[in-house]
């Protein structure tokens, strides 16, 4: 432990000489460098990997670098999260009709993966959501393409509509959205041909069925291997029928997929569900954290510098839960605590689904934000010196405070009272602790 | 000589007749690549940084392997400042030079077309990851030697897919040829078998085989083309004669890798490159030619049967870098 610490002097002094404890446009160069060959050779479109590349480097620019990690191991774990953060939506799910069946239209270049993936989402809503599902083979140029789907219909076990290969698919798509209104389905899955985005006609037939059905959701399947021009697919299909989320097939095999970010950065549509094999079931929801891996690669480096994180995070914990126990415990630490509890209301939602939570109303969370505002502005106010001594404010310093702050006096004891009782009860814990008698003594980092 | 010279000694004069389809797509890749680099060095009076990255830029979108692409950009810049070469147009037939030669200086012994035994049938094997087109190729292929002349059959080696083997039987039914279809989710070295018997009875001059698309990470399944390749050699000796591979022009880096795996299991002897009427790169036809030197025999350029058309590299260097106007 003490060998931990000198060296952990020695490196950072050695930072310190070498000006790294902060990166800079010079020592990030190398990393970036290494970040961009390693985007382009996921396939991640050059001009994406140009601009995230920039905009990782202005986020970074500054940040300081933490012990055990040199600059470049920093930048990569910085891109990592910048690249899980991209990735990543809220509106990952199936955004079903209010009234009757929702429509899902699959779309997308041949062999993407459009009928198997038609199988692979009816499977999902028949048996894990318990939907009446209905798929359609709107295919008619492919030889057997309705054959296949009427094949993996039956082998998932939901209904199956297909009129044949000598009716329009515009037809066909209505024809069928009249049957599962009709028969009251809850999903109709519209399986449509392949077809590259600069078949114009082909392009037509798509918006004519998008207009008749209006579907709920537009799904453009898009292959891991796709290369460079993943893109301007994309960006067509979405130009003429307003995708709603993207499909990323075939995700199982060793292709990393660099179509994802291309993607999701250029048209920001979310990417709804994952291919990862050929059964039906082989269909996941998409994790932006794994994808992230995938594209970047570097994983060693990324576990790296978030093990030295954790050590940094559990360093300052420690600190301030001895400063706290001593009662070294000043109005900033105070407010440093308010705000992680604040952070924590922005989680309440979650509460509210564990059992046994007590419920945050949004009626407390409003109240215990003002509260944080007042003690914000009033500590704001305050000389360095104050905030560590309150005990010396006189009349005339509150008089100060409370024009800075725009409060009054009232306000600015009734945050001192709220102080000195906190205080007293971290006093009272640490007596506690060291008579032993309090029930979870031992588990403090202070009391070791 | 450079290759410029070389192309234009090669072509000069001679109006090629190809299809207005090929044209086409390959026009397609000139506004890719050859029109783009032409563009560029109209926008420089002389090369700078900002030059070279746009170089970068093009070759990159073209799907031109990254490695590959850095190495050609960094020799051509030490290039540049050596022998002080600051003309674009320069620095352009400098890179192509240097991309190109070792193709075409190849490109002269390979026949596009299927080689037949003398005896007996002669068997292709058609493999790729899934969703490439292979179904389709073998189509356009029976197609084309159905036309002239051979007899020509079809094996439905993809058990596996639902609708796999009713796609190639309707295709059969189209091209008037016969077809040896299993039982769905049944061992493909069986029918494989009972293809090559059939074959062999029958005075077949060509034996297709499709098989199920396989993602190439995955071993056992890679496994399973040896033992289909086993089965057709017992039958028929020196058998499968061709092996295809299937490649999507619109794939990504992960093309080559698809190559090399592929090349591990069977003795690849071509390769189709399929949807090449998409915006079509087809910088990957370069990447595998130069980790691999596997031959590109066809190209796939729609869904009809005549949308085959043999691939011939010089050609297609021609009509990459020196666009229409040059020629």
């Amino acid at each position: 432990m003490a060998f931990e610490s000198l060296s952990e002097k020695f490196q950072s002094i050695f930072k310190k000489m070498k000006k790294e404890d902060k990166l800079t446009e010079a020592n990030m160069t190398a990393a970036i460098k290494e970040i961009r060959i390693a985007l382009l050779e996921a396939d991640v479109n050059y001009k994406v990997v140009k601009a995230f590349t920039e905009d990782v480097k202005e986020k970074a620019l500054g940040q300081d670098v933490l012990l055990k990690v040199n600059p470049s191991e920093m930048l990569i774990k910085i891109c990592h999260d910048e690249l899980v953060e991209l990735l990543g939506a809220d509106n990952t799910a199936i955004n079903y009709a209010k009234g009757g069946p929702t429509v899902i239209m699959m779309v997308g270049l041949q062999g993407s993966g459009k009928t198997t993936t038609t199988g692979k989402i009816a499977l999902l809503h028949k048996n894990k959501l318990n939907k009446k599902v209905l798929v359609a083979g709107l295919d008619v140029y492919r030889p057997a393409a309705i054959d296949q789907l009427g094949q993996i219909a039956e082998q998932v076990g939901v209904d199956f509509f297909q009129m044949g290969t000598d009716v329009d698919p515009v037809i066909i798509a209505e024809k069928a959205k009249e049957k599962a209104v009709a028969e009251h389905y809850d999903l109709l899955i519209l399986d449509t041909a392949g077809r590259l985005q600069i078949d114009e006609k082909l392009m037509d037939e798509l918006k004519n069925i998008n207009k008749k059905v209006h579907p709920e959701e537009v799904l453009l399947l898009v292959d891991a291997m796709a290369g460079q021009d993943a893109v301007n697919v994309a960006n067509v299909f979405n130009a003429d029928l307003r995708l709603t989320g993207v499909v990323m097939s075939k995700l199982d095999g060793d292709a990393k997929g660099g179509a994802a970010l291309s993607i999701k950065y250029l048209t920001g549509l979310p990417i709804k569900f994952a291919g990862v094999g050929e059964k039906m079931e082989a269909l996941d929801i998409f994790y932006p954290d794994r994808m992230a891996d995938r594209i970047l690669g570097m994983g060693d480096i990324v576990s790296l510098v978030e093990k030295a994180q954790e050590v940094v995070d559990q360093k300052t914990a420690e600190r301030e839960a001895n400063k706290m126990m001593k009662g070294d415990f000043t109005l900033e630490d105070m407010l440093k605590q308010m705000k992680m509890i604040k952070k924590m209301g922005s989680i309440s939602s979650i509460a509210k689904m564990i059992p046994g939570m007590p419920n945050i109303t949004d009626e407390q969370q409003a109240k215990a934000e003002k509260e944080l505002k007042i003690f914000e502005a009033i500590i704001n106010s305050m000389t360095p010196y104050e905030r560590r001594h309150p005990e010396i404010l006189k009349y005339s310093q509150k008089n100060r405070i409370a024009k800075g702050c725009g409060l009054t006096n009232a306000d600015i004891n009734r945050v001192i009272r709220r102080f000195e009782q906190s205080k007293e009860t971290m006093k009272q814990l640490n007596r506690y602790q060291k008579s032993g008698k309090f029930p979870n003594g031992g588990g403090f980092p202070g009391g070791k | 000589m450079g290759l410029f010279a070389f192309l234009k000694k090669k072509f000069s004069g001679k109006k090629e007749e190809k299809t207005e389809k090929y044209e086409k797509a390959m026009a397609k890749s000139r506004a890719a690549f050859a029109d783009k680099l032409e563009a560029l060095s109209k926008r420089y009076s002389s090369v700078n940084e900002e030059y070279f990255e746009e170089l970068e830029q093009i070759l990159i979108e073209a799907d031109v392997g990254v490695s590959l692409t850095i190495k050609l950009v960094e020799d051509l810049l030490n290039k540049s400042d050596e022998e002080n070469i600051k003309e674009p147009e320069k620095i352009n037939e400098l890179l192509i030079d240097e991309m190109f030669v070792s193709y075409v200086e190849g490109g002269a012994s390979i026949i596009n077309e299927i080689k037949f035994v003398d005896e007996g049938p002669t068997v292709l094997l058609v493999e790729g990851v899934n969703g490439v087109g292979k179904t389709t190729s073998i189509a356009k292929l029976a197609h084309r030697y159905i036309k002239q002349g051979k007899k020509v059959m079809l094996v439905a080696g993809d058990t596996f897919r639902a609708g796999a083997s009713e796609q190639l039987t309707i295709w059969a039914n189209r091209l008037n040829c016969p077809i040896v279809v299993g039982k769905p989710g049944g061992d493909p070295a069986a029918v494989c078998f009972d293809g090559a018997r059939y074959a062999k009875q029958n005075n077949i001059d060509l034996m297709i085989v499709d098989t199920a698309g396989r993602l190439q990470n995955k071993a056992n399944l890679m496994a399973e083309l040896a033992k289909m390749r086993r089965v057709i050699e017992k039958e028929i000796p020196g058998a499968p004669h061709e092996t295809f591979l299937i490649i999507d022009a619109t794939t990504g880096q992960n093309g080559v890798e698809q190559a090399k795996a592929f090349k591990e299991v069977s003795n690849l002897t071509g390769i189709v490159i399929t949807k090449m009427d998409g915006t079509s790169k087809g910088g990957i036809i370069l990447s595998i030619r130069d980790e691999l030197g596997v031959p590109v025999r066809f190209i796939g350029l729609g869904e009809k049967m005549d949308d085959l058309e043999e691939f011939d590299l010089d050609q297609y260097l021609h009509g990459l870098l020196l666009g229409e106007s040059n020629g």
